[in-house]
């Protein structure tokens, strides 16, 4: 079994600060969920997990199996197995889905040793299947004139072929429509098991309806001010997030 | 100068600046050579305060040193073989300035009346074609020297004949191979495509060894007639100590599409002019090129979209990809000329800057004499986006490759504009080994 420990993170960005002592535990086998409204310090959490060069973290540490991965760059945080699905995926003009992908396989091979091109092919077409993702979005460039539900899926595909051991899924639910939300879900579900930890972001609790996840923990003003089961993503969206400021001296005292 | 076998070479073979030699050519062109190297004499080399060398590294153009091209030593086909389009129509290899083969592939476009043959062929058999189509193009961007240099020296040459309504699918190969410290060429290319015909030519420009010096003053001249459709694609690939004055003009007739296509890569300094002239309506010309400058190499383009008649369309895209101390001059005009209505005209220069020392000069322009016309024009600088960037390493790809694919991805957009489904993807493959 595989963990992800964040002590005590704290997190700024141009001198201001958005996480404040932040902790969280998840290993594989294990989905979170972290909820919580806009400005909470949520898709930081994840792009600071992911190694986002405009973030620096003043305090605390993210551990991977014990090992800090604060000072890794973050193509190496991906190759030791942590993979970010992005809220707002870049466009990279020229260079094709599948090409990407390729490069993205062949980092993690040893040096000299080729990706073996029909394999990856019919991997590939599985998991597009899987996705419903059509055929020619292998040669389409990587997100270039991609709907926002297609980009999504593109990362959920990404997610599938890299294969990593911990998932952040940064408000992989926002743009998307029900049918598109059903298809990421699945994609999910079907990657979801006892070789992988997923971290779900999001605002809303309608994508755990589809994804249900094992712990939620809800965030506001850069902390993690409530922890629970499934069920306190349903008080959550019934009491709304106003319900949380009447509760959050007394979770912060306990924390 | 002081090892002796390199001395012993020198002394042998003659200095370019000693002008035309014996040729076997027939008598009004050899009148015609010493005109020119009358006129190159009378012509002073370029200056900077010369507005058409604004930016040049104009220090490079000294011709003190080279020599005249010695026998090519060596297997020719070593060089051509890793580069090979699979299947061409035809191909011709000339090594320093020599013949080595010339093969028309497709048996059937001989009995179809295609002319694919060398210049020196091409001057006993269609002397007419040639006293009428040879350097008839004005040189207009600033080498008037090195146009009359060429005129006067030039060796080695393709003369391809299109039939009216002959459409050739497979394109045609032409490789110019330079060996030698201090060689000089002159690879000509004159390709007249007649009514309706179709026709692809993709031409090499190869050194043996990447540290010999040398100079490259090339002509290509495209005459496109009425509804033709003519493509030409370069890969350049010379030393890099080579200099090289490569002047192309496109001349399109009623209805026809011209392409051009310029893969640049090697050379120490390398200028490139082309022009292109819609001189009747319905007239297109697609203007493309890739640079990829490295180390303190300079790549030194200019252009002209001369539009002289109604209902014309031009469409330039150059993309350069600067590394290291590298640096690129652009300089491009969009002519429309009185009358010339209804013109489309489309200029876009991008610049990556890979390197904080690289350094690329754009300088677009237009002059409009006319009505009713659509012109943009644009040029923009600019490193890789850091959020892309981001984005390719959280995949697990590392800062240079992840670089490199981005670098891959803005030329292959060039390459894209193709229509040729084969040769993008041949190009795509050149491209890939060489970055």
């Amino acid at each position: 079994m595989s963990s992800i420990v964040i002590q005590e993170l704290r997190v700024s960005i141009a001198d201001k600060e958005i996480i404040r002592g932040l902790s969280l535990e998840f290993s594989t086998g294990e989905v979170h969920a972290v909820m919580g409204p806009n400005g909470s310090g949520k898709s930081t959490l994840a792009k600071v997990m992911a190694g986002h060069p405009d973030y620096q973290v003043t305090g605390g540490d993210i551990l991977m199996d014990g090992v800090s991965i604060l000072e890794m760059e973050p193509d190496e945080r991906s190759r030791r197995g942590l993979f970010m699905a992005f809220q707002y995926p870049m466009e990279i003009p020229g260079v094709s889905n599948a090409n990407f992908l390729r490069a993205a396989l062949q980092a993690r091979l040893p040096e000299g040793e080729e990706l073996d091109a029909v394999e990856f092919y019919q991997r590939l077409y599985q998991k597009m299947d899987l996705l419903e993702i059509r055929r020619e979005f292998t040669a389409r460039a990587v997100n270039e004139g991609f709907s926002g539900g297609e980009k999504k899926r593109n990362e959920i595909l990404q997610l599938a072929m890299l294969e990593p051991v911990f998932a952040v899924l940064d408000e992989t639910d926002s743009g998307l429509d029900i049918d598109a939300l059903k298809v990421v879900a699945k994609g999910v579900n079907t990657i979801r098991g006892p070789e992988i930890g997923i971290l779900l972001i999001t605002h809303y609790q309608r994508l755990l309806n589809y994804i249900i996840p094992d712990f939620v923990h809800v965030m506001s003003e850069g902390r993690i001010v409530r922890s629970g089961g499934k069920e306190l993503a349903l008080e959550l969206e019934s009491k709304g997030y106003d319900w949380l400021k009447a509760v959050k001296p007394e979770t912060v005292g306990a924390n | 100068m002081a090892q002796g076998a390199v001395t012993m070479t020198s002394t042998e073979l003659s200095s370019i600046l000693s002008g035309p030699g014996q040729s076997s050519a027939p008598g009004w062109f050899k009148e015609l050579q010493a005109k020119a190297w009358e006129e190159f004499e009378a012509e002073p080399l370029p200056t900077r305060s010369n507005e058409l060398w604004r930016f040049s590294s104009v220090k490079n153009l000294g011709l003190d040193g080279y020599v005249a091209a010695p026998e090519f030593s060596g297997d020719p086909f070593s060089l051509t073989r890793p580069r090979e389009f699979p299947q061409p129509s035809g191909r011709i290899i000339f090594a320093n300035d020599s013949l080595v083969t010339a093969e028309l592939l497709d048996p059937a476009l001989e009995s179809a009346g295609v002319i694919f043959t060398t210049l020196a062929d091409a001057l006993k058999k269609h002397p007419d074609r040639l006293r009428e189509h040879f350097m008839a193009q004005s040189v207009r961007l600033g080498s008037a020297k090195f146009a009359s240099l060429h005129k006067s020296l030039v060796q080695a040459g393709i003369f391809i004949w299109i039939p009216r309504g002959v459409e050739i699918h497979n394109p045609f190969e032409v490789f110019h191979l330079v060996q030698g410290d201090w060689t000089t060429v002159f690879p000509h290319t004159l390709i007249i495509a007649e009514d309706n015909s179709r026709v692809t030519i993709l031409e090499h420009f190869v050194s043996a060894n990447p540290e010999e010096r040398g100079l490259a003053c090339g002509v290509n001249d495209l005459v496109l007639n009425p509804g033709s459709k003519l493509s030409y694609i370069s890969i350049q690939e010379w030393s890099r100590n080579f200099v090289s004055v490569q002047m192309n003009s496109t001349l399109a007739k009623k209805d026809s599409a011209a392409l051009n296509l310029a893969l640049n890569f090697g050379g120490k300094y390398s200028r490139l002019e082309s022009v292109s002239r819609m001189v009747e309506s319905g007239a297109r010309s697609d203007m493309l090129a890739i640079s990829v400058a490295r180390d303190e190499q300079e790549f030194d383009q200019r252009t002209l979209q001369d539009h002289q008649k109604p209902d014309t369309t031009s469409d330039l895209l150059y993309k350069n990809a600067l590394h290291d101390q590298s640096r690129t001059i652009f300089s491009g005009l969009i002519k429309v000329e009185p009358g010339a209505h209804r013109t489309d005209a489309y200029q876009k220069v991008r610049n990556l800057l890979l390197s904080d020392d690289a350094e690329a000069n754009s300088m677009p322009g237009l002059e409009i004499l006319a009505d009713d016309v659509r012109c943009t024009h644009g040029a923009t600088s600019g490193q890789v986006e850091p959020e892309e960037l981001f984005y390719l390493k959280s995949r697990g790809i590392n800062d240079l490759a992840a670089k490199r694919l981005i670098a891959r991805g803005f030329l292959n957009e060039v390459v894209d504009r193709l229509p040729q489904e084969r040769l993008s993807e041949y190009l795509h493959q050149q491209i890939e080994a060489r970055l």
